[in-house]
Order: structure tokens, then sequence, then C-alpha cells
């Protein structure tokens, strides 16, 4: 059996190399092959991705968080302490035999699996409840490793194609009224140079991009919990997501739909016969039908049921408070980034900028800046409450955001929503209040920052951002500080086998 | 660079009633050898670690550490307790007991000494040769053998 092995402990000088030491040890003696990656005082080297691939199990001997642990995502995993992989590397090593073997695809029949062929990483020794938690963050955060190249290179290339074309780019690639201009939109993409220059299209393959957010969030959500069998059912769960309206939340509920329904499949004992033909025809054929008959006709119809009596609500608000408007408008907008609600509040700010009432349109935009904004302030200030990829996604998120491209901030709220999208709807809710209360107005339907100068009472404006941006910010630190004693430990679902507390 | 260990860092009668003392008793010799260079900051940043938890391993073994301001080279003070003092560990007292000095700020070179030190500690027959050596200079040799391939 090939193992990958990360020992790590707080001084760094010690048990990180005994623990690394012991396992190698016992490696040889049982037979296997194993590669550790010591994340102690004298550097780490970093495993081979080769050797990472092709392992069947992975081991981490730490008592502080593993860096770079999304590396490992899906394979079966063991956690322990240092000092129990050093007095027990043995028995650490038997729990990883048994963590390998259930690990593999029961009905495939395949043998060695290869490239991260391994079901989702497997805690032992667990309460279920807890297990359960933890493998769901690990299965979200699989999706949205793969999610964020998208968001990144997506949001940046709409974001420049704003910068160079002026927002009204948008409307001359997807028809609509800016500034009173009616523009028919490109058809034909042959055309699209021509008619909307090289910032359209700029733009086009950025929101072709983008289109790819729900639908890769789904599918490899999908992935990270049943392999490969699970791509098919869960990318096609996206799609339809993203063709119902049902943004990112939809998408993330489909894809862990489509992962359950190949995990369940795939405990169907099956006649040797057709187990060879399992993974590749009928697992997916049954899943996917499953999972989109689901999509359509269960999330479906009650998501145009939802947008259709939020809208009319809506419209029954209009004359109430302008404040109690704002924060109503600041909330849907950080709900789901994109999403039906969020939908319906800039449908909302839409309508009201065609009847000329401008304030609407100023709050809904400045509510859809400050999810990306405040995060991406939240990484800066409190590093360690983050991965590394969403600390990468932070970035990009100063960009997105400033443009009013609220799904930079869908990779925080896909990969922990109970904690980042309350957080995201108490800052938008500010920013919407305030623009209400200080009558700021806006004439263009997109663009961020960049349009300022559409802005009515624009310093007002800036204000409201600004405060909403730190609210986000400080929620979002408050609600993962909670989940966290202290900085240097793992994460609070991790679990480990050791009898030991942490320390090394 | 220093050698790790010398003889007179090398205690092979080390009585002491608990870890604090025994810790101390080493961190003595590191200091009259000039390696550290505040006792007292020394111990309260080793006793801050094992506070953390205590480093005593199974196989009657204490291993002290820390990385400290107050230590000027990366320094390894050795004891063998023939009653055993009580660092912690899940099968009783430890024998051998470690004192590991790190710099604060070691060089990656420091610190590879120290991380083949510490994996040295895990084999058996290391263990045994320390257990039995005769004198200070067969450990420093032991030593400096098997960690320093010397």
């Amino acid at each position: 059996m090939r193992i990958v092995a990360v020992t790590s402990c707080p001084t760094g000088i010690a048990h990180t190399y005994m623990a690394a030491e012991a396992l190698e040890q016992a490696a040889r003696e049982k037979g296997h092959e194993i590669k550790v990656e010591t994340q102690g005082a004298a550097g780490a080297e970093p495993l081979a991705a080769a050797d990472v691939a092709g392992a069947d199990a992975v081991v981490f001997a730490a008592d502080v968080e593993v860096r770079n642990r999304e590396r490992f995502a899906g394979k079966p995993l063991v956690q322990t302490s240092v000092k129990r992989a050093i007095n027990d590397a043995a028995g650490v090593l038997a729990e990883v035999e048994t963590a390998a073997e259930q690990g593999v695809p029961a009905a495939s029949g395949q043998d060695a699996p290869v490239v991260a062929d391994a079901a989702p990483a497997l805690t032992t020794k667990v309460d279920q409840q807890a297990g359960l938690g933890t493998r769901l963050r690990q299965w979200l955060m699989t999706g949205v490793s793969y999610m964020i190249p998208f968001v990144a290179a997506g949001g940046i290339l709409i974001a420049l194609a704003f910068l160079f074309g002026g927002p009204e780019v948008a409307n001359k690639v997807d028809g609509g009224t800016f500034q009173g201009v009616n523009y028919p939109g490109v058809t034909d993409l042959s055309k699209l140079a021509v008619q909307a220059g090289y910032a359209g299209l700029l733009f086009k393959i950025g929101t072709t991009a983008f289109s790819m957010l729900v639908p890769i969030l789904a599918g490899f959500i999908a992935y990270g919990m049943a392999d490969r069998p699970g791509l098919v059912p869960g990318i096609v769960a996206g799609l339809l997501a993203v063709q119902i309206g049902a943004g990112f939340l939809g998408g993330l509920a489909g894809g862990l739909l489509a992962g359950a329904i190949v995990m369940a499949i795939k405990r169907v004992k099956v006649p040797r016969g057709v187990a060879g033909v399992m993974p590749v025809v009928v697992i997916p054929l049954v899943s996917t039908l499953v999972v989109g008959a689901l999509m359509l006709v269960v999330i479906g119809q009650p998501i145009a049921a939802l947008q259709e009596g939020l809208t009319n609500w809506l419209d029954g608000l209009s004359g109430t408070n302008a404040v109690v408007l704002g924060v109503l408008l600041g909330l849907m907008m950080a709900f789901d980034m994109g999403g039906p609600v969020n939908k319906v509040a800039y449908a909302f700010g839409l309508a009201s900028l065609a009847s000329g009432n401008l304030e609407v349109m100023a709050a809904v935009m400045v509510a859809g800046m400050t999810p990306p904004l405040g995060l991406a302030l939240a990484t800066v200030v409190r590093k360690n409450l983050f991965t590394p990829a969403e600390r990468q996604a932070g970035e990009a998120a100063w960009l997105l955001g400033a443009s009013f491209i609220t799904e930079g901030a869908i990779p925080f709220a896909a990969g922990d929503p109970v904690r980042v999208i309350p957080s995201l709807m108490v800052g938008s809710a500010v920013a919407g209040g305030l623009s209400m209360a200080f009558g700021a107005t806006s004439r263009a339907p997109h663009g961020g920052i960049w349009v300022i100068g559409l802005v009515g009472r624009p310093l007002a404006y800036l204000v409201a951002l600004l405060a909403g941006i730190l609210v986000t910010a400080a929620c979002v630190i408050v609600a993962k500080s909670l989940g966290h004693r202290a900085p240097a430990e793992t994460e609070p679902t991790a679990v480990s086998t050791g009898t030991a507390p942490a320390a090394g | 660079m220093a050698d790790l260990i010398t003889a007179d860092l090398v205690d092979l009668d080390l009585t002491a009633a608990d870890r604090q003392e025994a810790t101390r008793r080493l961190a003595e010799r590191l200091q009259a050898a000039g390696r550290v260079t505040d006792l007292d900051g020394f111990l309260a940043d080793v006793r801050a670690r094992e506070a953390q938890m205590p480093t005593g391993i199974e196989g009657g073994i204490g291993i002290p550490h820390a990385r400290s301001a107050h230590v000027t080279e990366p320094t390894l003070g050795f004891g063998r307790s023939p009653d055993g003092i009580d660092f912690g560990a899940g099968d009783g007292p430890a024998d051998l007991i470690f004192l590991i000095a790190a710099p604060e700020g070691g060089g990656a070179e420091h610190m590879n000494i120290l991380a083949s030190l510490a994996r040295r500690l895990i084999h058996a027959s290391f263990k045994e040769a320390l257990r039995t050596a005769p004198d200070p200079d067969a450990v420093v040799n032991l030593i400096n053998k098997e960690v320093l391939g010397q």
C-alpha cells in the first residue's frame, strides 16, 4: 500500500520528526511504502504531487493545523496526534489499512486506484454525527477548491471588461437598456468584437467562465463524496440549478444530492456480470436521471413560486419606509449571491430604475458589493481563519466586489454557509439601509465602484459601502472565531483519533 | 558551528525529584557552557512547552525542549537517571532525558541537526547504546556518530 503522511507539532523541533521516523519504521515493517512531509522548524519539503496522487491513504499526525490540506481532498484519511504516532505507529497504520479498504469504491471491482480515485476522506473511531460534519465540510471544500479558479478568471475578466468598455458593455453583449440607450445584444457571436469591441470579448469570456461556477461546484462536491461516478450527476445537477434559477445554494444541494445518490447506488449488491458496467454506465445513468428529475420537479417549482411570492411582496412594500426597504434588499442580495432571492432583489432594483426611482438601485448595488469586499478584508485581517485557497479567493474578491460581482463571495459561502451567509447578510443590510437613509442614487444597474460617476451623493454612498464592508468583515471574523478556540488549532470539525489532547 | 553536545553537557547520574528539577539540572550545564544566556528565562520557555503536553515518550524517554531567545546554539543536554523521572509518558518514568535547546531564529541547518536527532530517538538500538554507555565521552561520540554521521 502507498501512504502519504504529514507530521506537525507546535514547537516543530522534536515530535514532528519522531512521528515521521516512527511511521516510516512501522511502514517498512508492514511492507508499505510511505512518504512523510515534516511540517516542522527545519522547513517542510512538500510531498511530490505524484506521491499524493498515487497514495492509497493519508495520515495526519498533527497537533497543529496541517498546511495545504486540500491537496489530500478525497483520499481516505486517518487523523491522530503526533504522540500517538510515536507511541503506537503500528496501530495508526492498522487504522490506515482499514480506512483505505473502506475507501475503495466497493462495486467497481477496480484494483489499485489511481489519481484521487478513492472515496471521500474517512475519519475513524468517530461518532456518526461528528464524522458526518467533518466529511460534509471536506465535500464542500472539494467543490469550492475546483470552483475558485472559475470565480477568479471569470470575475476578473468581467471586471476588466467594465474597466475598458464601461458598464454598458454588459448591455452591448446581452442586450437591454443602459442610460436610456437600448442595445439589441449580440446574437451572432462572430460579430461580437464588431458590435461590442474587445471589452465585449472580455465580458463574454468572463460570463462564460462564470456560467460554469455552479456546475463545477456541484460536480466536484459529488466527486468528493462519491468519486468519479459522482461527477456526471453532480455537474448535471449544477447545470439544472442554474437553469431553474436556484443559484449556488441550489447547486450545493444538487451536488450533495447527486453524491448521496451515487453513494447509495454503490451499496447495492449486483451480480458479478453487471458489476463491470456499474461505474461507467449504470451509476451515471441512474444517478443523473434521479437527481435531474429531483432538481426539475421537486426543487424547480418551489423556487419559481418563491421568486414570484418575493416579487409580489417587494412590490407591496413600495412606499413604505425607505430604510426598511434598503435593509430588506440588502439581506436578499447577500443571501444567495446570484441565486433566486438575490435575483428578485436585483430585478426589483432594475424595475425601480426603469420607473425612475434611482435610490433602490443604489441600495441594491452597494449591498451586492459588500460581500466580496468584506470577505477580502477579513482574509487580510485574520489570515488564520481561512484556508490557503480561501485566501487566494480573497485576493480576487477585492476586484470582484469593487465591480459589483457578488459571486466573488460564493467560494467562502459554499465552504462554510452557516457562518458566512448570515454575516454577509448583516453587512449588506447595513450598506443597503444606509444607502437609502442617505438618499444615494444610481443611474447604472451594474459596474460597481467604476460607475461612481453615475451615483448621486457619492460620498454618502461610499460611507454606506465602507460601513457595510467593515460590518461584514467583523461578523465573518466573529462567526469564524466561534468555532476556533485558538488560531493554531485544527478546524473545529476535525476529529483526532488519539487519546491524547493537542500538543507536540 | 559548535558541537551539538559535549561531555560536560552529559550527566550520567541525574537524580531529581521531578521533571522541573531534572530540566533545571541539565539547563545549568547548558548555562555553564555558555549555550544558555538566561537560565530562568530558558526554563520558563521549556515549562511553557511542557505545559501544552508532557514530553514523555513511551520507552523511558523525556524530551523537554523549547525554541528560546535565551539559547545561542542548537544544543542537546543529556541525562541518564538511574531511578527514573516522571515525564508524563503513559508507561512510567523516563530514564533517558534529552534537553533540546533551539535558538529562536535558528536557520535550516541548525534545525536539520535537531530533526535528525529527534528521528534517532525512535530507534531502539540508539536508546540501548545510550543506556549502556560507560562515560560522557562515549555518549558524545555515540550521538555525534548517529546524528551527524561523524
